[in-house]
């Protein structure tokens, strides 16, 4: 299921080149099963200046034609997976190598299009405050033949100690002076993107709403909030909550704590909770799984928290400030039974999500694409194949399996047969 | 007058497909000479169109060297609307097939001058040497394109008032909202049509048969727009069984004869490229 392209000038190999020029070609994929209005659709897909064009008006206003034909050979084409928890990989660790984040960032970047990320919210743990002052304004705004950036993903440090799971409990801290203390701890909100905290730990009423009124999206996590903390989260504007089940109050009937949040009440109308899962066949059960996914479909966004060791062999390892170890296909903190995160890649994620559910394919796409777009309210640009989105998206397979990843309709990667 | 009556209406469009695709490949267009085609809309030709793209994609023709006019289009409908016929042409043909984009016309509804836009298209024709094979379908009402009854028989492309019977037959695609079934529309005439070099009507159904009945077995008059095609000299008529029921039963028994004596039937059925 090769990919065959045909150009009215130029090699084939001129998509893969990323010469501006290029931009402006009108790239037509034929034979596509597209994943587009929540079913999948037999139609081409048409690509011009790295978005998705409606081909209607090119034909009947501009009376033009496509520059490149490429035949996708029936593959499945869908929107890249977006991650939007992503600690590291292939022996980088956002949180500690500091000294050279940059090329850190861009290796994991053209790492992760080979699983068909194609955009990723860089994840740093509970660190302390200088490691933020000094990583955040140093992480690329793009890589270039790499997953787009969204934005820094700060999983702490304002968490629960009791619910630290592997971040360093010396690092945590209190929300003492609303916002202030927030742009103190990181420095600056700029990169920010999402951030993780424990509600009940926040006793400054303002601040969530604040965060969310700068674009940032709140998200609640390594918590041990009540429902009802939960809930207050929620109403004054936080729309995530960080790795479900995992570092918070497992479900009780009485207080089901922020697992509740998934079939609450209380929340605003109008308003989606949504929630990350790591289903990379570890973190959580199937059962749970299926219980999360049946409980509340529209708010499912799969995450990897994927560590440094995603794409690496057994061994020892570091993450934040502590060493951790992969063994059997899992990753401890070292000398523990501590799991301290995932390494299986989204792609994996996805298969082992449907097949414990048994959703749809149009769904378990979804949860990795339109979801996390949706939560992050970029949905007008990444996360689906709509007309006027970034062309960022993967063929698939009928298993799932990326046969290649397209950022911007660039190729920036073909899996090998 | 040649008249092609096959079993059901998906028979119809598969002949009208494969006589199409003969007579492109016999007339070899090159970039010097073009094949100039008329298209309709509907539901019958759509199993013609549908067959074409199996033959475009099978190899078997190709439509580089095809230059075609549409018949009609309603007046201020939205290009994209799912009723338009711009949305009919390119969804079930043009996007399929290799047509150029600059060789495809379709009158627009959404003119600033209509008039202006009619007479433009007759130019267009002219200027692309005069349409080779026009192919139409007929109404109940015996029109072709929006030639409603009463229309001249010599008209040439207009804007045309739509008829009650026409504006029912829509209302199903409107949502059956007669406030939002357009009421006009823009038309090649019936002279428009009478002067290409051959003509292809399409006729299925029952409750096409009166109007085939008057169409062919009474006289040329205006209130049945379609017996114009009387006096062109080369019809062709392709219908299905059902679209004979008002037909005499001479009539039927001389054309299946036709057909059946001079094996036209399955040398075409046969056609290979």
């Amino acid at each position: 299921m090769d990919i065959r392209v045909k150009c009215t000038d130029e090699e084939p190999e001129a998509l893969e080149q990323e010469i501006p020029a290029r931009r402006q070609r009108l790239l037509q994929f034929t034979n596509c099963r597209l994943v587009r209005g929540h079913r999948i659709i037999h139609e081409d897909l048409w690509v011009r200046d790295g978005r998705i064009v409606n081909p209607e008006p090119v034909f009947f206003d501009e009376r033009a034609k496509a520059h490149c034909r490429i035949d996708c050979g029936g593959a499945i084409v869908a929107p890249g997976y977006i991650d939007l928890q992503i600690n590291g990989g292939y022996g980088v660790d956002f949180s500690h190598d500091t000294e050279t984040i940059e090329e850190g960032v861009a290796m994991v970047a053209r790492g992760l299009v080979k699983s068909g990320v194609t955009s990723f919210c860089p994840t740093l743990v509970t660190s302390p405050s200088d490691s933020y002052h000094t990583i955040l304004p140093r992480i690329p705004a793009e890589v270039s033949r790499g997953a787009g950036i969204l934005g820094i993903h700060v999983e702490g440090p304002f968490i629960n100690p009791q619910k630290k799971g592997a971040h360093p409990e010396h690092c945590i801290q209190t929300i003492d002076k609303g916002l202030s203390t927030l742009k103190e701890t990181y420095g600056s909100l700029d990169r920010i993107k999402i951030i993780t905290l424990a509600p009940e730990k926040v006793t400054d009423p303002e601040v969530i709403g604040q965060l969310v009124e700068r674009g940032i999206t709140v998200a609640l996590g390594h918590s041990m909030a009540s429902l009802s903390d939960g809930e207050g989260a929620v109403q004054q504007g936080a729309t995530l909550i960080t790795h479900l089940f995992n570092a918070m109050l497992p479900f009780h009937h009485r207080d089901p704590g922020l697992v509740g949040l998934l079939a609450s009440d209380a929340v605003p109308h109008g308003r989606t909770v949504y929630f990350g899962i790591i289903s990379d066949g570890v973190h959580t059960h199937p059962a749970a799984l299926r219980i999360a996914y049946r409980t509340h479909p529209q708010g499912l966004i799969l995450v990897t928290d994927a560590i440094s060791a995603l794409g690496l062999e057994e061994g020892v390892h570091h993450i934040g400030q502590l060493p951790l170890e992969v063994k059997q296909g899992k990753a401890f903190i070292a000398g523990t039974e501590t799991l301290c995160g995932s390494i299986a890649p989204m792609d994996e994620c996805v298969r082992i999500f449907q097949k414990a559910t048994d959703c749809s394919v149009v769904y378990a796409i979804e949860a990795a694409t339109l979801h996390p777009a949706q939560c992050l309210g970029i949905e007008q640009q990444k996360g689906t194949l709509d007309f006027g989105s970034d062309a960022d998206f993967i063929l698939l397979d009928d298993q799932l399996r990326v046969l290649s990843t397209w950022i911007a309709g660039v190729c920036v990667h073909r899996t090998a047969k | 007058m040649r008249l092609v009556i096959l079993e059901t209406s998906n028979s119809v469009g598969e002949w009208a497909a494969k006589y199409v695709m003969k007579r492109i490949n016999d007339f070899q267009p090159s970039a010097d000479r073009y094949f100039v085609l008329g298209l309709p809309t509907g539901s019958t030709p759509l199993g013609m169109y549908k067959e074409l793209i199996e033959f475009y994609k099978q190899g078997k023709v190709s439509f580089q060297y095809v230059k075609t006019f549409n018949m009609d289009e309603y007046v201020g409908l939205a290009r994209d609307h799912h009723e338009s016929y711009h949305y009919f042409m390119w969804n079930n043909f043009f996007k399929h097939i290799d047509i150029e984009p600059k060789n495809v016309h379709i009158l627009d509804g959404n003119a600033a001058d209509l008039v202006a836009e009619c007479n433009n298209f007759e130019d267009q024709i002219r200027e692309a040497g005069g349409v080779e094979l026009f192919i139409g379908g007929i109404g109940p009402d015996g029109h072709i394109a929006f030639n409603e009854p009463g229309s001249s028989l010599v008209s040439r492309t207009r804007v045309k008032t739509l008829a009650q019977d026409t504006l029912e037959a829509n209302a199903r695609f409107f949502e059956n909202d007669m406030s939002k079934v357009p009421k006009q529309a823009l038309t090649v005439g019936v002279g428009t049509v009478m002067d290409s070099k051959e003509v292809m009507i399409l006729i299925t159904g029952a409750h096409k048969a009166f109007a085939l009945y008057k169409a062919i077995e009474e006289g040329v008059n205006h209130m049945w727009t379609v017996s114009a095609f009387q006096q062109h000299a080369n019809t062709l008529m392709i219908c299905d069984e059902d679209a004979t029921l008002e037909l005499r039963v001479k009539t039927v028994k001389y054309f299946k004869g036709i057909l059946r004596d001079l094996d036209e039937g399955s040398q075409l059925e046969g056609y290979k490229n």
